[in-house]
C-alpha cells in the first residue's frame, strides 16, 4: 500500500510484532536451554549455572550416555517401530482410502462409518488391554504395528484427495481393462505422493512420540522405546549417573564431564528430540496442506 | 494382476452375462477391504468384549469363568458406596474443569491468527508459523522434561532467575506442587497446540476474498471493524467445526500428558478420567470396578458424540461423522 501509514497502525504493528516475537521465543527457548545444558560444563548444569550461553563446552554427554544399560536397544526398537509402523500405515491408509472412494464397493458408506466412528468411540482402556493380552499382542513387538495399520484420520485425507482428482484417469484405464489393483498402484498412488508424503510424516511422528503403549502392554524391557525409557531416566537419573561414571572407569575425566542427573536427563531428553528436529524444516511444508485437505471433511 | 484379468473378463462377457459383472466387482472391492477391516474389529469393537468384566468380581490370574458374576454391583458401588461416589466425582471435576479449560482456551488459536494474518511480512509470519508449530511434534514426555529443566526446584532456570533477581530466597517447588494443576495443565497445553491450532484458521483467514477487506477500506472501515466484520465471520465456520469436534471428545482428554504430570502431591487435582481408570485398574488391579467406570465413560462420550453431530447437522446442515 502507498498509503501513508497512521499513527495507529504503526503503534498496531509494533505491538504486534512483539507480542509474536515473545511468543515465538517462548516456543522455541525450551529446546535451546535444553541443548545449551547438554553441551556445558556438567557440574555448572547440575547447579543450574547455565541460563542463556553455554559455559565450557564439550560433547563427551552424548558418547558417555550411550553407556547407560538398554539405552542403545530403546533406541533400536523406537526406530524400527518408526520405520515399519509408518511404512505400513501408509499402504494401509492410501489402499483403503482408494478402496472408499470406489462407489460401487458393497456396503461403501456402512463400512466407511465403521472405520471412522472408531475415532470418537473406543472400548476404554482395560477392556483394550484385555484384549491386547488375549491376542498375545503383550510383549510383542507387533503391537506397535498391527494398530497402526488402519487409522481413520489417515483413510479420510486419502479418500478426499483421490476424490479431488480427475475421474476420467481413472475411467479411461478401467476402459483398458485395467483392475482396482492396477488402478491403484499405477494410476493413483503415483498422483496421492503429496497426501502419502503428509501421512508419512504424520505417522512417523506419532510411532516416535508413542509412549502409552510401551507403558501399557510391555514389561520387557527388550521392547522399551526411547520415549519410556527418558520418562523411566526422568526418575532414575541419580542412579544412572552412577552407573555411568562407574561404566567408563573415571579415566580423564573431572567435574565438568562426568554425568550428574541433570546431564543424563538432558543429554538423553536431547537424543530423543533430535530426529524430530533434524526433519521438521523439511516437513513443515507438507502438513499445512494435509490438515487443509482433513478439514474438508473433519 | 489376476484382478486385472479378471476385469478383463468381465468387460468382455456377454451382454447376457452383464449381470455378473455388475455384481462382483463390489464384493472383489469389499473382500479387498476385509483384512483391513478385520484390524478394525480386532482393536476397536472386539474390546467391547471386555466389557463383560464389568459385570464380574474379577482378580488378574483368575480365570474369567471362575470368577462370580456379580451384576450391577460396580455401577451400583459407584452411587452407593461414598468413598467410591467422592473418588467419581473428584475424577470426573477434574475431567470437565481441563476440558473447560481447553474450550475456553480454544478461541486464542483464532486469536493468533487474526493477529498474524495482519503482519505484513510474509517472512515474519512464516517464521512465527514455523516456531510456533514445533511444540506440537514433540511428545508429552518430553514437555515433562522441559518442566523438569526449566521449573525444578534446586536448578531450574524460572527459579535461578527469581533467585537472582532477588524475589525468593529458596526455589519454589513447582512440580511438586498442588496448586493451580488445572491451569498449568492447560497452560502446557497451549504452549503445546497454540501455533498448530491456528493454521486452519490462518489457511480460512487466507481463503477469504480481498476484495472485501478493499470494500470496507473504501467504506472508511478501520482495521479492527473489518477484522470484526469480514475476517471473524469468515472464520467461524472452521472454528464451528472444531469446536463440535472438541465437545465430542470432552471426556477423552487422553492420559498421556496426566500421567508424566503426576505426582503424589499433584495426585487429587490431576486424576482425569483415563488416568483414574489405568491407575485402579492396571496399577490398582481393580480389573471390574475400572471397567465399570470405562464403560460410563464410553457411554457418555457417545452420548456427547450425538449431541455435537444433531447440533452440527441443524447448523450446518452437515453431519461431522
Amino acid at each position: 500500500m502507498l498509503k501513508k501509514q497512521s499513527a495507529g497502525d504503526a503503534v498496531f504493528h509494533t505491538v504486534n510484532y512483539f507480542v509474536f516475537a515473545v511468543i515465538a521465543l517462548l516456543c522455541i527457548f525450551p529446546f535451546y536451554y535444553l541443548f545449551i545444558n547438554t553441551i556445558s560444563n556438567n557440574d555448572l548444569s547440575s547447579r543450574g549455572f547455565i541460563t542463556f550461553f553455554p559455559k565450557e563446552i564439550h560433547f563427551s554427554n552424548y558418547a558417555q550416555v550411550l553407556h547407560i544399560p538398554g539405552f542403545g536397544q530403546a533406541g533400536l526398537v523406537s526406530l524400527g517401530r518408526t520405520v515399519i509402523g509408518t511404512a505400513f500405515a501408509v499402504c494401509g491408509a492410501a489402499f483403503l482410502g482408494f478402496l472408499f472412494t470406489k462407489q460401487e464397493m458393497w456396503g461403501r458408506k456402512f463400512w466407511y462409518r465403521y472405520i471412522i466412528v472408531t475415532m470418537y468411540f473406543n472400548a476404554g482402556i482395560i477392556p483394550w488391554y484385555i484384549t491386547m493380552r488375549n491376542l498375545h499382542l503383550t510383549n510383542n513387538f507387533l503391537a506397535y504395528i498391527l494398530p497402526a495399520i488402519v487409522s481413520p484420520f489417515f483413510v479420510i485425507l486419502v479418500k478426499t484427495f483421490v476424490e479431488s482428482l480427475p475421474a476420467a484417469l481413472q475411467e479411461s484405464a478401467q476402459i483398458d481393462g485395467a483392475g482396482y489393483w492396477v488402478i491403484f498402484t499405477r494410476i493413483v498412488f503415483p498422483l496421492i505422493t503429496p497426501i502419502v508424503a503428509t501421512i508419512a510424516i504424520f505417522s512417523a511422528v506419532g510411532q516416535w512420540n508413542s509412549f502409552t503403549d510401551t507403558l501399557f502392554l510391555m514389561t520387557d524391557q527388550k521392547l522399551y522405546t526411547l520415549q519410556f525409557v527418558l520418562y523411566k531416566y526422568m526418575n532414575e537419573a541419580s542412579s544412572l549417573a552412577a552407573i555411568v561414571r562407574n561404566s567408563s572407569g573415571g579415566q580423564g575425566l573431572d567435574l565438568a564431564n562426568l554425568q550428574t542427573p541433570t546431564s543424563i536427563r538432558t543429554t538423553v531428553s536431547m537424543i530423543v528430540v533430535l530426529p524430530i528436529l533434524l526433519i521438521y524444516p523439511y516437513f513443515q511444508r507438507f502438513f499445512v496442506k494435509g490438515i487443509m485437505i482433513g478439514a474438508v471433511k473433519g | 494382476m489376476h484382478n486385472s484379468i479378471q476385469a478383463q473378463n468381465g468387460i468382455k462377457s456377454v451382454p447376457g452375462k452383464r449381470r455378473l459383472t455388475d455384481i462382483r466387482p463390489k464384493y472383489r472391492l469389499f473382500f479387498m477391504a476385509v483384512p483391513f477391516l478385520a484390524l478394525v474389529f480386532l482393536f476397536s469393537y472386539l474390546p467391547l468384549y471386555g466389557w463383560m468384566y464389568a459385570f464380574y468380581n474379577f482378580r488378574p490370574g483368575i480365570p474369567l469363568a471362575q470368577t462370580d458374576f456379580v451384576g450391577l454391583q460396580w455401577f451400583k458401588s459407584i452411587f452407593s458406596n461414598p468413598t467410591q461416589t467422592g473418588e467419581v466425582l473428584r475424577v470426573m471435576r477434574n475431567t470437565v474443569a481441563m476440558s473447560s479449560l481447553n474450550i475456553a482456551a480454544s478461541v486464542l488459536p483464532v486469536i493468533f491468527a487474526i493477529f498474524l494474518s495482519e503482519m505484513r511480512s510474509a517472512r515474519f509470519k512464516k517464521s512465527v508459523q514455523i516456531l510456533t508449530t514445533l511444540p506440537n511434534f514433540i511428545s508429552w514426555v518430553l514437555v515433562y522434561s522441559f518442566a523438569f529443566m526449566l521449573f525444578s526446584v534446586d536448578n531450574g532456570l524460572v527459579n535461578q532467575i527469581l533467585m537472582n533477581l532477588g524475589f525468593i530466597d529458596r526455589g519454589i517447588n513447582f512440580l511438586a506442587s498442588d496448586s493451580h494443576t488445572w491451569l498449568r495443565m492447560a497452560s502446557w497445553d497451549l504452549w503445546k497446540g497454540l501455533g498448530w491450532g491456528a493454521i486452519l484458521y490462518m489457511a480460512a483467514i487466507a481463503g477469504i476474498d480481498q476484495e472485501l477487506y478493499e470494500a470496507a477500506r473504501v467504506d472508511g472501515a478501520g482495521r479492527f471493524r473489518s477484522i470484526w466484520h469480514i475476517t471473524v465471520p469468515g472464520i467461524m465456520p472452521t472454528y464451528f467445526v472444531l469446536l463440535l469436534l472438541t465437545i465430542a471428545n470432552f471426556i477423552n482428554n487422553g492420559i498421556e500428558q496426566y500421567f508424566v504430570f503426576q505426582n503424589a502431591i499433584n495426585k487429587s487435582n490431576i486424576e482425569v478420567l483415563d488416568l483414574y481408570v489405568y491407575n485402579t485398574g492396571l496399577i490398582g488391579s481393580n480389573f471390574s470396578f475400572a471397567t465399570a467406570v470405562s464403560m460410563l465413560k464410553s457411554v457418555i462420550s457417545v452420548a456427547l458424540l450425538f449431541f455435537a453431530n444433531s447440533l452440527s447437522k441443524i447448523v450446518r446442515g452437515e453431519s461431522i461423522i
